[in-house]
């Protein structure tokens, strides 16, 4: 077996232990999928009026219009549970298994990104079922589907990223679980939840700059009226940046954490 | 070549020096004790000996490859069992084994048949397919252990493996660490508990405020601070006479207690049968004997000032306290 390939298999059993973690702990899974739900349900219940408001985006209802910002949601704390996740193995001190295995140390987090990425996209199917069954209609169809499950797993681990390096650098679960407030600030100031056209300053100006307004863009797209090349292309640059980011600020955490112990 | 040889080695972190200058040498095949109380210095060296923490000072290596420019290839050679059992609660013991071999390299089909084997060997095969979480704490001590095992590593570190277990989980480990041994496995083994080390370890290393500061096989160590003595318990009247008969077998050491007589010995066991013989001609009624033998404990005291079982007591209140 080639050394790509036996740090594949590592990371690829990381991954799928993270997962078996989610789904076995409630309050990591909590997060991701019955919080957006709900989040989700309220929201299109309550304020699905939104969409005659001028300037609203043209769309089929309220529930397809909210997709993208459920699907950001639960990717974003996929992100943040990871981020717990990881604190807690250093707590209990499973990664010193891992450090003490003859594994290049960066597949450890490798391992639990791809973990974060396979939530993201069960995320996305949760959410696109979802929206399918209660009427909602993709309107790019299949490809647009998978674009969109794509930008979320992508958008998955990159977001995981940043809760990794925290998670590394800090070794605390509690320092990770307090930044809940803040990812749902972060959201809230993008165009998650509500067009950007229709915010009020400052909101308006930071939801125009937040890198997260154009990978939401790139995911609702391809939903409410068809894959657009321009909003496609800001995503995955958005992506990309988050990405360059998390794994940036992982590695740095990781180099610290190895030389103080 | 040694299994372990490290020169100097030293850790500090900030002002504190945890490991200040430690030589020491492990032959292949050898069960090795480190011996201290909490925060000697054990479980840092035991960190830098398995790549998990950066020497601050001189060097060592692990079965031949040095820890720090070579760090993988230790990690290739090694198990490690740590003092607080590293596992995931919400994992099977069966979904550890199998993860542990991956990370350790080992194809799909072997991994499992060595899971299902090491599993079977620590008697956990009924319980493999439980969460960690539910196992007790000497169960979780031997999954541990099994995980160490599943590349059959050439060298073995045991960080406090017994620490907070019963006597018969205690018993069991031992057996498995001599089994283990037995096979050409070396192991390297810290310990707070005097017993442990008498009874496991091939030699000894003390280990005091981040300094060995004794070393050798236990017997040697404890030969060092002289030899047996039978301590007898003399019936009401007789100690006067207890004294004279036992002045001719060797010198007295200073009595405990007003019945009690001592006398140093050469040989240990095989002198009782002269002390009682020299009692009955004086007519001297025994209320009972013991032999007393050197402890590693009284080469601690000697060594550092002061009791490691004094430690070795608190730790346990420590442990029944959590």
């Amino acid at each position: 077996m080639s050394r790509l390939a036996a740090n594949a298999r590592v990371v690829r059993a990381l991954g799928m232990r993270s997962v078996r973690q989610t789904f076995r702990r409630p309050q990591l899974i909590a997060p991701i999928i019955v919080f957006p739900t709900l989040l989700l349900a309220i929201q299109t219940g309550g304020a699905g009026g939104a969409i005659n408001l001028p300037g609203f985006p043209e769309v089929q209802g309220f529930l397809q219009f909210m997709l993208a910002g459920a699907m950001m949601q639960s990717l974003m704390l996929a992100g943040n549970s990871g981020g717990i996740a990881l604190a807690v193995d250093i707590e209990m001190g499973f990664t010193d298994r891992l450090f003490a295995s003859p594994i290049p140390r960066f597949a450890i987090v490798l391992g639990r990104l791809a973990g974060t990425a396979a939530l993201g996209c069960f995320a996305a199917l949760w959410f696109l079922a979802i929206g399918l069954i209660f009427g909602a209609e993709i309107e790019s169809g299949v490809a647009g589907a998978l674009l969109a499950i794509v930008l979320v797993t992508a958008t998955a681990m990159a977001v995981g990223g940043i809760g990794a390096a925290i998670a590394l650098r800090t070794g605390s679960a509690s320092v990770v679980q307090g930044l809940f407030p803040l990812v749902l600030v972060v959201l809230f100031l993008s165009s998650a939840f509500f067009p950007q056209e229709l915010m009020i300053e400052p909101a308006k100006t930071i939801a125009e700059y937040n890198p997260l307004s154009f990978v939401v863009e790139g995911i609702r797209e391809p939903i409410i009226s068809g894959i657009d090349a321009r909003a496609t292309l800001e995503a995955v640059l958005a992506i990309l940046g988050i990405v360059a980011l998390g794994l940036g600020l992982s590695a740095r955490a990781l180099r610290h954490r190895l030389r103080v112990g | 070549m040694p299994a372990i040889s490290a020169e100097g080695l030293e850790r500090a972190f900030g002002e504190l020096k945890a490991v200040q200058g430690i030589d020491l040498g492990v032959e292949e095949g050898e069960i090795y004790g480190f011996l201290g109380p909490n925060g000697a210095g054990k479980t840092t060296t035991v960190r830098m000996l398995t790549t998990l923490l950066l020497p601050t000072g001189g060097r060592a290596t692990v079965a031949g490859h040095d820890v720090v420019s070579a760090a993988r290839a230790v990690r290739g050679s090694i198990g490690v069992a740590l003092q607080e059992a590293a596992l995931d609660p919400l994992m099977t013991g069966r979904e550890l084994i199998r993860l542990q071999a991956t990370l350790q390299g080992i194809p799909g089909a072997e991994g499992r048949r060595r899971a299902d084997s090491l599993l079977e060997r620590v008697d956990l095969a009924d319980a493999a397919d439980r969460r960690v979480g539910t196992y007790s704490g000497g169960m979780q001590r031997r999954l541990d252990l099994a995980a160490a095992l599943v590349h059959e590593p050439r060298v073995l570190f045991l960080d406090e493996p017994t620490t907070g277990l019963d006597p018969v989980s205690r018993k069991t480990i031992w057996d498995e660490v001599r089994a283990l041994n037995d096979a050409g496995t070396t192991v390297f083994l810290t310990t707070q508990y005097l017993e442990e080390a008498d009874q496991l370890a091939d030699r000894v290393a003390i280990i005091d405020s981040g300094r060995i500061v004794a070393e050798g096989t236990p017997d040697s160590l404890k030969a060092e601070f002289g030899n047996p003595h039978i301590a007898v318990q003399i019936a009401d009247g007789g100690v006067a006479d207890a004294e004279e008969a036992c002045r001719r077998l060797g010198p007295l050491l200073p009595p405990t207690d007003a019945r009690t007589v001592a006398v140093e010995v050469e040989s240990g066991a095989a002198d009782i049968p002269r002390v009682v013989r020299a009692l009955d001609e004086a007519g001297v009624a025994v209320e009972s004997l013991e032999l007393v033998r050197p402890t590693l404990d009284d080469v601690f005291v000697a060594k550092t000032g002061h009791h490691l079982l004094e430690e070795e007591d608190e730790a346990e209140e420590e442990q029944v306290g959590k």
